[in-house]
């Protein structure tokens, strides 16, 4: 087998890989949370029941998971700046086209997660919120929300794992993350599988860090309490009633 | 106890709802003086759970009228004439109507003292200590003191309905209005639920009760009332009530239920 491990080491080991893991976790994080705010309106709209709202917003998902993301990339780097001449400035780097174009993708699928994940909150809860005098917004952010949270943490730790891999395409924008690190290694010395695995390496354990952040998440979002972790079921019948509050 | 010839704490006249072409509520009257408990009766689909919802103002009625206290809910009369109240006015005049619904509803994200605590912070901008504390002993009352840190799925069906009454009752609404609330419940957990209802109407609050307890109606009720497709069709202190129907609609009712 020709595997040079010392090639494979230096390149693992190498600031150029780090800073290249580095830009791949920050441009997925960004977009992704700018992605789940946008995608949380587009959600609110697509369920607003107003027409014209739910028209746009199905467009915009349409549009934006029918479209490649290799080709929503080359849009935002290569025609965007010929058609606004604007974008023409340094200002525009290949880091902000990529993260203007992953936050419109994954605002698209996000839209549909939070949109199945606020359906899916039991009817009765803004029902009973109402009734205790919550107004639309407070019902929304106080009992919508944190439930919806739990029910979307599973699809949307998914697409965090999409998005760092989706990154790996803004290398043909020229993008210094991970992939185009492992390029330039490969094209000065024709190592390729060095430095793909060196690359690989950088991805799986980044993935696997945001697997262990989301069960922690998971598991902290069970309500219960803590002392009882397994939740018995209390024994009906012996109840004392102190209804006068003499023992309060 | 209240002299009996004040004015009703709450009415309702002629108040009407449909669901497509569908009438669930055809033109209802009735009213209910302070620390009376009225209890409604009727099958499934009679009207009697909307027009709880209408009261609790978590829908709007087609017509009619619901005064609370000399207020009239459900409108805006700010400007000198009545229009429709917006969702945030309503949210306003649901606080002096508590409800307590067949499935409990609890926030299953809280545990028992902060589902009673939210709306209390939220709502009526109490300090949060303050209102952990107001919480706590409203839990006491109920008797789920030792339970107030558990998660509503820790708790027993019975307990879960005793802590959606705490919820309610701790923001002192002037009438308490309860769905069924002991009909999604296990037969052995009707009875905690039923005694905490009687020891609120003992202290004096005012509450309508549409249930299938027959036993908690003639104990507790000062009057009950029949519905039937809509309507209000019986309507009589327990002991005429149950003892000697008008209504041959009541009486086939009543030998189905008991």
């Amino acid at each position: 087998m020709n595997f040079d491990f010392s090639i494979f080491w230096n390149a693992l080991t190498s600031l150029n890989y780090v800073n290249g893991a580095v830009l791949a976790i920050l441009l997925a994080v960004l977009a992704m949370a700018l992605g789940i705010v946008l995608g949380f309106l587009i959600a609110l709209a697509r369920i607003s029941g107003k027409r014209w709202l739910v028209t746009l917003s199905s467009v915009y998902v349409g549009v934006f998971r029918g479209l490649p993301t290799l080709l929503i990339l080359l849009l935002a780097w290569n025609a965007a700046p010929q058609l606004i001449p604007a974008l023409r400035s340094d200002a525009y780097s290949p880091f902000v086209a990529a993260l203007i174009s992953l936050t419109l993708v994954q605002a698209a699928y996000m839209a549909e997660i939070i949109r199945s994940a606020l359906l899916s909150v039991d009817a009765g809860q803004p029902l009973a919120a109402r009734a205790l005098g919550l107004t639309p917004v407070q019902t929304m952010i106080r009992v919508v929300i944190p439930q919806a949270i739990r029910i979307a943490i599973p699809p949307t730790g998914s697409e965090l794992i999409n998005t760092i891999k989706y990154t790996s395409l803004a290398s043909v924008i020229s993008l210094r993350e991970l992939l185009t690190t492992a390029q330039s290694g490969v094209s000065t010395t024709f190592r390729y599988a060095e430095f793909y695995a060196a690359a690989a390496i950088y991805y799986l354990a980044i993935v696997t860090i945001v697997t262990v952040v989301q069960a922690q998440l998971e598991r902290k979002l069970l309500w219960t309490s803590k002392d009882v972790p397994s939740a018995p079921r209390p024994e009906p019948g012996t109840v004392t009633l102190d209804l006068k509050g003499t023992k309060a | 106890m209240i002299p009996s010839t004040i004015e009703p704490l709450l009415s309702v006249s002629d108040l009407a709802k449909s669901y497509g072409a569908n009438e669930i509520l055809k033109g209802v009257n009735f009213s209910i003086k302070a620390g009376e408990v009225k209890a409604i009766l009727g099958a499934s689909g009679s009207g009697k759970s909307t027009m709880l919802r209408l009261i609790a103002l978590l829908e709007r009625a087609d017509r009619g009228e619901i005064v609370l206290a000399g207020r009239r809910l459900g409108v805006d009369d700010r400007r000198g004439k009545e229009t429709a109240a917006s969702e945030r006015q309503l949210a306003y005049q649901r606080r002096d109507v508590g409800m307590v619904f067949q499935q409990f509803n609890l926030f299953p994200h809280m545990d028992a003292l902060h589902n009673v605590a939210l709306a209390l912070t939220v709502v009526q901008n109490v300090r949060r200590r303050e209102a952990l504390e107001a919480a706590a002993e409203m839990l006491n009352r109920v008797g789920l003191g030792n339970r107030s840190h558990k998660y509503p799925r820790e708790l027993s069906g019975g307990q879960q309905q005793r802590v959606a009454i705490a919820r309610a009752l701790v923001l002192n609404p002037s009438v308490l209005l309860f769905d069924e609330p002991t009909s999604a419940l296990d037969v052995e957990l009707v009875g905690e639920v039923l005694k905490v209802m009687e020891s609120l109407a003992a202290e004096g609050m005012t509450m309508i009760v549409v249930t299938h307890e027959i036993g908690f109606a003639k104990r507790v009720a000062d009057e009950v009332l029949m519905f039937d497709r809509g309507s209000i069709i019986e309507q009589a202190d327990p002991e005429t009530f149950f003892g000697s129907p008008a209504h041959e609609r009541t009486r086939s009712f009543l030998s189905h239920v008991r």
